[in-house]
């Protein structure tokens, strides 16, 4: 029998190791998988390579505090704003800061989930992002490579889940949840709730099992309320 | 006040609200629209409801409806500035590959994006103020950028200090190169063509002179254009 279950959020952080490059999925504070960011605190893996979104959010909690806690090396994401803590580590120096345009950053991970080494995309040719890349002109127009963005574990927050690793997900939590599922070795998920299998309609599973290992139910309830930034 | 003008002005800029009609005006039915963060997202709430336009997020939804209420609100539904927002009958949710699939495939036929400076070549600099900026945040910018069949830019004319943000070349860090098409401002409405600004529309009360006084590059007539 294929059972994705653990049974708790330690077991599901179990071998993440110092050094991982850890694919974290959200878009703001929704889809945000915070109860496994809590565990890989609780875990103490150190040296970390985080690729997210955004550079945190609530300020207490997730993603701020793993940084605070000097846990991460480097963040690779498209908008490192939401959070003091990333602002002031990354003026002390403490924290390396990889800003890659936000379609670039979720077809990276794409690529690397599809087996595709590498893209050429218009996206940022001529400006400072494309610095140290090679760029091709095709068919009149440039082009800059961007490399596949593997991760060693990726943490991501589903809707329902069943004991295969079947996952929906909720209104716009999808966002970097399905793709980071696909670009990871060891992929992890924090799901609202679990059900049987064959209760998740075929036609509508976004991320099909085989895309995932450790499922652990958390019903976290709602995002909080959402603030723009 | 701008620049060094010695009398005081005898017409008035439009309001923020009043350009988001203005380029609303301009949609029609059956566009799928991209609106960037802060003034462009005035827009949406000025196309008739009875307009089909159906406006994308790059966080993963298509039939982006008005911004949520106390009564209709959904934690889950989210926009890029991450505001929560309603869908709209006919929305879709999808993720974030597919969304910039979207952007960079050239499906949407119009990104609106507001901007610190836009040269005469349709070069568009929005995401960093300076080279030496420390974390500057670029979110999807650059995709919307270059992928968008169209790319507009509603911005005031100048900054408050009076600089030009119309310019021959810009200062800040480049967003795209040669991608804007057309600026709507406070003071004008401009196509960018091969040949550099075209001024198509002029506030009332302001001269085509007034309007070459405040910005940075050279203007051109357009064919249409009513003042003098």
């Amino acid at each position: 029998m294929i059972d994705k279950r653990v049974a708790s959020i330690a077991e599901a952080m179990a071998g993440v190791p110092d050094g991982a490059t850890v694919l974290v999925g959200g878009f703001g504070a929704v889809g945000h998988p915070y109860a496994l960011i809590e565990g890989l605190i609780e875990h103490g893996a150190r040296e970390l390579t985080i690729v997210t979104n955004n550079a945190g959010w609530a300020a207490d909690s997730g993603l701020p505090k793993l940084m605070g806690l000097g846990r991460v090396r480097k963040i690779i994401c498209s908008f490192p704003r939401g959070s003091s803590v990333f602002d002031e580590l990354y003026r002390a120096g403490k924290i390396e800061l990889e800003i890659t345009p936000q379609g670039t950053l979720a077809e990276r991970i794409r690529a690397a989930g599809a087996g595709i080494p590498a893209f050429f995309t218009a996206t940022a040719a001529g400006t400072r992002l494309a610095a140290g890349k090679e760029v091709r002109e095709i068919n009149g127009r440039s082009y800059v490579l961007e490399q596949a963005l593997h991760g060693d574990v990726a943490l991501v927050e589903a809707w329902r889940a069943d004991r295969w690793g079947n996952l929906i997900y909720r209104g716009t939590g999808r966002n970097f949840n399905p793709i980071m599922a696909m670009a990871a070795e060891l992929t992890i998920v924090q799901t609202q709730e679990m059900v049987a299998l064959g209760d998740l309609d075929p036609e509508a599973i976004v991320t099909p099992g085989i895309f995932v290992n450790r499922v652990v139910p958390v019903p976290y309830g709602d995002p909080p309320p959402a603030r723009a930034a | 006040m701008v620049m060094t003008i010695s009398t005081a002005p005898q017409f008035a800029p439009l309001s923020r609200a009043a350009m988001a009609a203005r380029v609303a005006a301009d949609i029609p039915e059956g566009w799928y629209v991209n609106l960037g963060i802060g003034m462009p997202t005035l827009v949406a709430d000025c196309v008739p409801a009875d307009r089909e336009v159906v406006f994308h997020s790059e966080n993963g939804l298509l039939g982006m409806g008005p911004v949520a209420t106390p009564e209709n609100l959904d934690p889950w539904i989210v926009n890029a500035g991450k505001q929560n927002v309603t869908l709209r009958s006919g929305a879709s949710l999808f993720h974030h590959a597919d969304s910039f699939a979207i952007i960079r495939g050239g499906h949407l036929d119009l990104c609106l994006l507001g901007a610190y400076e836009v040269a005469e070549t349709g070069d568009v600099a929005n995401w960093a103020t300076s080279e030496t900026e420390a974390a500057p945040a670029v979110g999807g910018a650059m995709d919307l950028a270059v992928g968008a069949r169209r790319l507009w830019v509603m911005m005031e004319h100048t900054t408050r200090d009076g600089s030009p943000k119309l310019v021959e070349r810009c200062s800040y860090p480049l967003t795209a190169q040669r991608a804007v098409k057309r600026i709507y401002t406070n003071l004008a409405v401009i196509e960018v063509t091969d040949q550099g600004f075209v001024v198509s529309e002029i506030t009332a009360g302001l001269s085509f002179d007034d309007l070459q006084a405040r910005t940075g590059a050279k203007l051109h007539r357009g064919a249409g254009l009513k003042q003098d």
